[in-house]
């Protein structure tokens, strides 16, 4: 019977001070000792009921259970038999919305560090382990998949896919691969090495990476089958395009997207100016719209670049925020000041032309809405002014819309969206799969990851199909024997 | 699948305008007049888009015009025959829609002439009249005048200083041409905002359909990041993915101007770092 502390282990974290003026990363990760003994408060659940809130499933108990007494390969081999990115999700997952808020310790104590965990184990694997030796029976059969995008739903899909035996090419439209991963998440909170390693272990399993095509522009979605010759296609595209607020003076100069700002920063390194020669406006007083995991991205990257006061301007309170509890309290801790209740109404500029501040009301909550959040109600004469030079919108993102207006066929909804079946990804097209934020909307990494698995399986399904109705199996072609179909990630992990 | 984009011919139309022949046969296979790649010359470069001048399906070929105006764009113009681009991505931006019958007026200023060429090609080919009037500094400033005389009916170059062709603004010529009764029912206008912006207030008067291609700042150009974005007719839109050609009459110049010289200090500043006298 172990003995069960009733707090989690904490996480070691840099200075917050020091923080300020890095792009490292902050949280540390545990030590072997620390994530052992944070694993031993794990119950070993008859019904582990925390892996029914992961959407990728991850049998939880059982590699918590690993390192619990030390075995850490096992449980990064029992991880990688269900996620295939356990060193992303270890560090991006909302766990207290996810798995951590199904653990029985929850209403007791804290729930387990399962994300502290997995990030752990991850890491361990990385320095110490077999990682990137699951070799897989790539290529065996002839049939070829195209997956759109390479962010979180497009990797997920191409591993599975992969370890099935298709031949699988990846199509970036950027010059880099990871998509969110690498344009949108800072490298203090998910260094651009372990993306880097995800993707090489994906190389490994012989999936083709073609970057700077632009799919529905550079080659069509007719072209992948009918020139190219792909069987079934997969959609991740993801929810790329910004959103804006229509407001007066919000093309003034220093006024940015969140999508803009982070790809300055993350994907072109323009922290790093002129070293690297993409630049980016130097903030002193930094001001950002929404508060979600993206505005909080936004924020903590304006400090570190050398903005003395970060602000998060939210309409609502507290309460509502989106993001991440890990990121919104590290936020804290590096200075960001908290404007609640404050609705922008438009944008203040100089004689330059350059943003100056932001016009803004204070809100009350009233009545909920239709997202059952409270609605801000803005209160008369309560105008007053936050000075800024350097104003992002981070309010979130609509579909990226290439693909929906160059391919026909596909059904869309109105707010831009793909659709497709939630459990199979199937579109109104034939052979065209879809998933992650280009169905959804914006939302989570691994909720995108879990899209990505569903549409493999059912690729696979479909692609079978095929092959029984042309019959006839070549003989021609030797072949490993497959994986499991429901083991599908796990490939010589096992 | 093979995304090599390798340089096969290169001219100097200027001392500081080179021309590329670009074997890129992917992004050939789809382009269309008024398009734009995006290119990347060095692992730590910024992504640039460049207009795309011709093309052709059959060889496979991108032909590009550029003008050194800052950093990025020196690097490009120091690229040799036989030198591949680190990142050549499109066609991207709208196909311009250009119009089935009547008589067309092209204005190319400055390197714009470049942007303007596919437009004749594309023209002459549906049968549409096409006067081409270019305009530069001074004579050999001028570029691609024989070139775009193959694909106009009629071509008239104009210089600031008189020492070629018409003495002073494409605008000038224009008026000159309308006054004259040309009868043209469309224009497309392609160089410096400025000049576009005096095309627009010209042809308004007149009535005539404008469109001109917008060149703002743009790091994707996929439509993700919105730092292109322009106000036409009071709406906010992309030049990347609603463009970059718009309707001239209702571009917003004062700020499209403005917004161009956000990182004007950084741009210095990578110029003088590279040892380029710069802008």
């Amino acid at each position: 019977m172990p003995i069960v502390y009733p707090h989690k282990t904490p996480m070691p974290c840099r200075d917050p001070e020091e923080r300020r003026q890095s792009w490292d990363e902050v949280a540390e990760g545990y030590t072997v000792e620390r994530a052992i003994a944070e694993a031993r408060r794990c119950l070993n659940c008859q019904d582990p009921v925390c892996e029914q809130g992961c959407p990728v499933n991850v049998p939880i108990r059982d590699f918590v259970r690993s390192v619990a007494v030390g075995d850490f390969q096992g449980a990064a081999d029992t991880i990688r038999r269900r996620n295939l990115l356990p060193a992303i999700c270890g560090r991006v997952c909302p766990v207290e919305h996810q798995c951590e808020s199904c653990c029985v310790l929850l209403h007791h104590q804290d729930p387990v560090g399962i994300g502290r965990l997995e990030r752990f184990v991850a890491d361990w694997e990385r320095e110490h382990g077999r990682g990137g030796e699951f070799a897989a029976p790539h290529g065996w059969r002839d049939q070829k998949v195209a997956i759109i995008g390479s962010g979180p739903a497009g990797l997920t899909a191409a591993s599975d896919l992969a370890q099935l035996g298709y031949q699988v090419s990846i199509f970036e439209a950027l010059h880099a691969f990871g998509g969110v991963l690498r344009y949108g998440i800072p490298q203090y909170r998910l260094p651009k090495e372990i993306v880097d390693d995800d993707i090489e272990h994906l190389k490994a399993l012989g999936v083709e990476f073609v970057r700077d095509v632009i799919i529905g522009k550079t080659v069509t979605m007719d072209q992948l089958f009918d020139e190219l010759g792909y069987s079934a296609v997969f959609v991740g595209t993801g929810a790329g395009s910004p959103i804006f607020m229509n407001l007066p003076g919000e093309n003034l100069k220093g006024v940015y997207s969140a999508n803009e700002f982070l790809t300055r920063v993350n994907l072109m390194r323009a922290f790093s100016f002129p070293e690297f020669d993409t630049p980016l406006r130097r903030p002193k007083r930094a001001a950002v719209i929404g508060a979600g995991d993206t505005a909080m991205d936004a924020v903590r990257c304006a400090i570190r670049l050398g903005a003395e006061e970060g602000h998060i301007v939210y309409r609502r309170s507290e309460v509502e925020k989106g993001a991440r509890a890990e990121d919104y309290e590290r936020a804290a801790g590096e200075g960001v000041i908290f404007d609640w209740l404050t609705l922008p109404q438009r944008f203040l500029g100089d004689e330059a032309g350059w943003v100056s501040g932001l016009e803004c009301i204070r809100t009350e909550l009233g009545e909920p809405d239709e997202s059952g959040r409270r609605r801000p109600v803005p209160v008369p004469g309560s105008e007053f002014t936050i000075e800024a030079d350097l104003v992002v919108i981070a309010l979130g993102t609509n579909p990226n819309p290439l693909i929906p207006h160059t391919t026909s066929g596909l059904d869309i909804d109105r707010h831009g969206c793909i659709v497709a079946d939630p459990q199979t990804g199937a579109t109104s097209r034939q052979g065209v799969f879809a998933g992650g934020d280009i169905v959804t909307g914006a939302a989570t990494v691994i909720l995108a990851m879990g899209a990505g698995r569903k549409a493999a399986n059912a690729i696979h399904e479909y692609l079978q199909q095929g092959v029984a109705e042309k019959d006839a199996p070549r003989n021609d072609v030797v072949a490993p024997a497959p994986p499991v179909a429901g083991e599908a990630s796990g490939g010589a992990s096992k | 699948m093979d995304t090599t984009a390798r340089i096969i011919e290169k001219k100097d139309v200027t001392d500081v305008t080179k021309l590329f022949v670009v074997h890129a046969p992917l992004v050939a296979r789809n382009a269309a007049p008024g398009q734009f790649v995006i290119v990347r010359v060095t692992e730590t470069g910024e992504r640039i888009p460049i207009s795309i001048t011709d093309f052709s399906r059959a060889e496979g070929t991108i032909t590009l015009v550029v003008q050194q105006v800052g950093r990025t764009s020196a690097l490009v113009n120091a690229l040799r025959v036989g030198d591949v681009f680190l990142d050549f991505a499109g066609p991207l931006g709208a196909a311009v829609p250009l119009p089935e019958q009547g008589h067309v007026v092209l204005i190319g200023g400055g390197f714009g002439t470049g942007a303007v060429f596919p437009l004749a090609r594309e023209l002459r080919s549906r049968g549409v009249r096409v006067s081409s009037i270019i305009g530069a500094r001074t004579r050999n400033l001028v570029i691609l005048a024989d070139l775009l005389a193959t694909e106009s009916d009629e071509l008239h170059v104009c210089t600031d200083d008189g020492s070629f062709g018409y003495h002073g603004f494409v605008t000038g010529r224009l008026e000159e041409l309308l006054q004259a009764g040309a009868g043209f029912t469309h224009c497309f206008a392609v160089g410096p905002m400025p000049m576009m912006r005096a095309v627009a207030n010209t042809t308004r008067r007149w009535g005539l359909p404008t469109m001109v291609s917008l060149d703002p700042l743009m790091v994707d150009g996929t439509g993700m990041c919105g730092g292109c974005r322009v106000s036409v007719g009071g709406e906010s839109l992309f030049a990347c993915v609603d463009g970059p050609f718009f309707d001239g009459l209702q571009v917003d110049f004062d700020e499209a101007d403005d917004r161009l010289t956000t990182y004007k200090d950084q741009e210095q500043l990578a110029c003088q770092r590279a040892g380029l006298g710069g802008k």
